[in-house]
């Protein structure tokens, strides 16, 4: 890599973390807490008829929704998820009480004996289901499609559809409320203290500045730390405002894979015009999610999925719809790529099929049509910064033999029947994808308007205050990377404490491959201030706030214009061997090229890189989460399985070398980009090794037994 | 009931019952929270330590089936030279992102040195296959173990 600060260091918490000193919430020792347990409805949707409760031991104590001294509503973009059920359960798993006290085994035993009935009601389970009601709706058009496809020498649908996923942070998520004099403090593992601050604030009806929340190491989140902690922050503080005692709630890991936050399941609808030569001229886009039972995050995430439509590719015309029904399943929020994933696998499959039905490599095809530097975006944007993704093709192609290998692996359809039937069927399938960093439009500028502050004291140290958290990304290092850097320091002088909402200014949540880009962009500039400034005496502080770049225009009612500050890149090929007897899918090597801008530390982009891949292979493949009647089949991790050492594929990654204007020292945001085309590209290995198109995810063998049946 | 236990190379007395789980002896009563809970079912490993020279998932047996064997938890492991050499091939190789699954993650690391120091990737991966990790995808992990068979020559 050109620029030096990419060079890998040791992560600053590698010791801490081998060593196992790192505390983790559960982990800290504390005396006199209350622990809580649940008691949740195993209804999908019911009317709540009447609670009984056992006799409950003097120093338990069961909370409802009459003990929420405020609004008894967590706070997302619309006011419809209870902190606990009313009178109506929407989801199995729905908290309708919680039981708190010093022992656990007495806890578990209260809650054994509350007896709640129900008058059932028809649960709506699948956005299939015409009973559907939305939570979020989005229409945009970019160009005039229609006259396009009214042009059209020929047309192409299709239809794609992905299925749910759960994060599986190897934590647990957990909170604990402490109740004080004048307020209350939340610690917990999570990505937005800002946002549980808010959350909090509003449950108590406690005025903003007397929440205060403080980051605890947190052993992973993909997102799915980023909307559930305001739930369990709310009733904790409910719990411990009550009984007057600090209440610690860490969740099973059933109950954890149960009630938290997944994946949206999506059903997309792709339909293309071509002219005479095969150019796509026009790419119409409908979008279902499947947002569960209440509105969370879902509208957001419904943005990021539809503003993929087309892709990295030169389309001039685009019209995209889009909705979030409501299911009566648990709640769908953030996951790793928010929404991207399940667009990018519509947009990629159906591509593959154009090239199929024009009969030309499906690399190839895209090639020919991927955008370049100044181009159009879906949404009628300009792609403002330099685009590479013509080269991560090339580079790509070359890493992988892709061309040669999509000729001599795979079944064609109608080819003679394989002679030896117990041979592998081998694929090879790609994606090239995109990824916009940072928050959708001006939110960055209208909405999170990110602060950062620096202080340095009188013996030169510096202290990062900042409310972005290290949840396994690495930002505990790259921050002090950035800062170091600028002053010419080295890393151990430089502190970073985890965020605490009494002490750091809000520099926004820790999503959106955004903590660097947009944070580490306000970092720099902070830093290169104390610079400037370093003759000044005694303890000084910088700070900074956002500032859009100028030539980003983004109109929030009409949906058009720059949807992102800036974009990351990508390109993956994944290569499978399928066995024909028993369906299983091997993934036998993986390569992915990416630009990310300047990494800011390779290592930990290799991380990401790594890690992002296995988990969308996971997504794709083994992962299954079915609904049965609203409650899940794969309820614990022994239904639930994630790829383990041994289903790690050899993978080759590249990184190309792209500075950006936008983030600092050309960095951009890397930690979804890695995930978002991996799945496409799976799916589309398995087709070419089966010789029919696969629409679907997740992958399961006995899928592909079928398809292979229908093939002989 | 009573029990003494072997406990990182020291004498331990504890009083409990003997269904109680190990993870909470030595997360509770012992303070030795690097051993972390993270699935309480024996699916994930984060609770791995060292029984003798076996690795157990510390959350799948009770005080009473340990009684009589030595056990080695990270926070004993980490005062070897040994673990020096694992934990800085980790740092070498990225393999620690959250950290949560990192302890567990490397007392099967030990427990496989001991019986193979010069352990092949496929070998690595099947050693390793029951400590889950959701960040890093393995990949550096396995690099990590051949780094400190290599770098550790003569220790195991
Ligand atoms: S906590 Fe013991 S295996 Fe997961
Ligand atoms: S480093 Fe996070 S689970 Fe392994």
């Amino acid at each position: 890599m050109a620029n030096s600060i990419s060079q890998a260091v040791e992560r600053v918490d590698n010791r801490a973390k081998a060593s196992g000193q790192t505390r983790y919430l559960a982990d800290i020792p504390r005396e006199g807490v209350l622990h809580g347990r649940f008691f949740r409805s195993d209804r999908a949707r019911a009317r709540i008829l009447d609670i009984s409760l056992p006799p409950v031991p003097a120093d338990c104590r069961v909370l409802s929704c009459g003990d929420v001294p405020g609004l008894n509503v967590v706070s997302f973009l619309v006011d419809d998820w209870p902190v606990f059920a009313g009178k109506m359960v929407e989801h199995v798993g729905e908290p309708i009480l919680l039981v708190v006290g010093p022992d656990v085994e007495v806890l578990a035993d209260v809650v054994a004996g509350i007896t709640v009935a129900y008058e059932d009601l028809p649960p709506v389970l699948t956005i299939d289901d015409s009973r559907c009601t939305p939570q979020a709706g989005f229409d945009f058009t970019t160009g005039d499609p229609k006259a396009a496809f009214a042009a059209a020498d020929r047309i192409i649908s299709g239809e794609y559809k992905t299925g749910s996923q759960e994060h599986v942070y190897l934590e647990p998520q957990g909170m604990l409320a402490i109740p004080r004099q004048d307020g209350i403090t939340l610690q917990g593992s999570m990505q937005c203290p800002f946002f549980v601050r808010r959350a909090v604030h509003r449950v108590l009806g406690l005025p903003l500045e007397k929440v205060q929340v403080v980051q605890t190491p947190t052993g992973g989140a993909f997102g799915g730390k980023e909307d559930y902690p305001s739930v369990l922050a709310c009733q904790a503080a409910v719990a411990a405002t009550v009984t007057g005692s600090p209440v610690l709630l860490v969740l099973e890991r059933d109950e954890d894979i149960q009630v938290t936050c997944k994946r949206h399941p999506s059903r997309i609808l792709v339909r293309t015009a071509h002219d005479s030569a095969g150019r796509p001229t026009a790419m119409d886009v409908d979008i279902t999610l499947d947002g569960g039972a209440y509105t969370g995050l879902s509208p957001v995430v419904l943005q990021r999925a539809m503003f993929v439509a087309g892709g990295v590719y030169n389309i001039e015309n685009i019209r995209c719809r889009g909705r979030v029904l409501a299911t009566n399943t648990v709640v769908a929020g953030a996951f790793r790529g928010f929404g991207g994933p399940q667009g990018i696998f519509a947009v990629e499959m159906h591509m593959d099929q154009v090239a199929r039905e024009l009969g030309i490599s499906p690399l190839e095809y895209k090639r020919t049509h991927l955008v370049r530097t100044g181009d159009q975006t879906a949404t009628g944007g300009r792609y403002h910064s330099r685009v590479v993704i013509d080269q991560i093709a090339d580079r790509l192609e070359k890493l992988s033999g892709f061309e040669e290998k999509f000729k001599t692996l795979g079944r064609r359809p109608g080819e003679p029947g394989v002679t030896d039937q117990e041979a592998p069927l081998r694929g090879i399938g790609q994606a090239l994808v995109l990824h916009g960093a940072g928050f959708t439009g001006s939110a960055e500028r209208d909405v999170i308007r990110s602060t950062v502050k620096l202080e340095r004291d009188d013996a030169g140290r510096v202290t990062i205050l900042v409310s972005n958290v290290e949840m396994g990304q690495g930002l505990q290092t790259t921050m002090r990377k950035i800062v170091a850097r600028v002053l010419d320091l080295t890393l151990d002088e430089i502190d970073f404490p985890d965020p605490d909402t009494d002490r750091v200014p809000d520099s926004g949540p820790t999503v959106a491959s955004r903590s660097i880009m947009i944070v580490g962009k306000l970092v720099e500039r902070a830093a290169e201030d104390l610079k400037r400034r370093r003759d000044e005496p005694g303890t000084i502080s910088a700070v900074q706030h956002y500032r859009q770049p100028s030539h980003i225009q983004w109109d929030n009612e009409t949906l058009t214009g720059d949807a992102y500050p800036d974009y990351s890149w990508g390109g993956v090929a994944v290569q499978v061997a399928i066995d024909p007897l028993t369906g299983v899918v091997t993934t036998e090597k993986v390569w992915a090229v990416h630009d990310v801008g300047t990494p800011i530390d390779e290592m930990i982009v290799q991380g990401q890189v790594e890690g992002g891949i296995l988990q969308g292979l996971g997504w794709a493949s083994l992962e299954v989460l079915e609904f049965e009647e609203g409650r899940l089949r794969q309820g614990t991790l022994t239904d639930y399985t994630i790829p383990t050492a041994f289903d790690a594929p050899p993978i080759v990654s590249e990184l190309m070398d792209n500075p950006s204007a936008v983030g600092p020292f050309g960095a951009k945001g890397a930690g979804e980009v890695t995930f978002v085309g991996v799945p496409a590209a799976f799916a589309s290995a398995v087709g070419h090794a089966l010789g029919v198109p696969v629409t679907e995810l997740p992958i399961r063998p006995e899928h592909v037994l079928d398809l292979l049946e229908g093939l002989l | 009931m009573k029990f003494t236990l072997m406990l990182n190379g020291e004498q331990r007395d504890f009083d409990c019952e003997p269904t109680r789980r190990l993870l909470d002896l030595l997360r509770g009563d012992a303070g030795l929270t690097g051993v972390k809970e993270g699935c309480g079912q024996g699916e994930c490993g984060a609770c791995s330590i060292l029984l003798g020279d076996r690795l157990v998932n510390s959350c799948m047996v009770a005080v009473g089936q340990v009684a009589d064997r030595p056990i080695t938890t990270i926070e004993g492991y980490s005062r070897t030279t040994r673990f020096a050499v694992l934990r800085d091939a980790f740092g070498k190789a990225g393999a620690v992102q959250c950290g949560f699954c990192t302890p567990g993650m490397i007392m099967a690391c030990e427990a496989l040195l001991r019986q193979n120091n010069r352990p092949r990737a496929p070998e690595i991966r099947l050693a390793l296959a029951g400590n889950l990790c959701r960040c890093t995808g393995y990949n550096m992990i396995v690099d990590a173990v051949e780094t400190a068979a290599r770098e550790g020559k003569g220790l195991w």
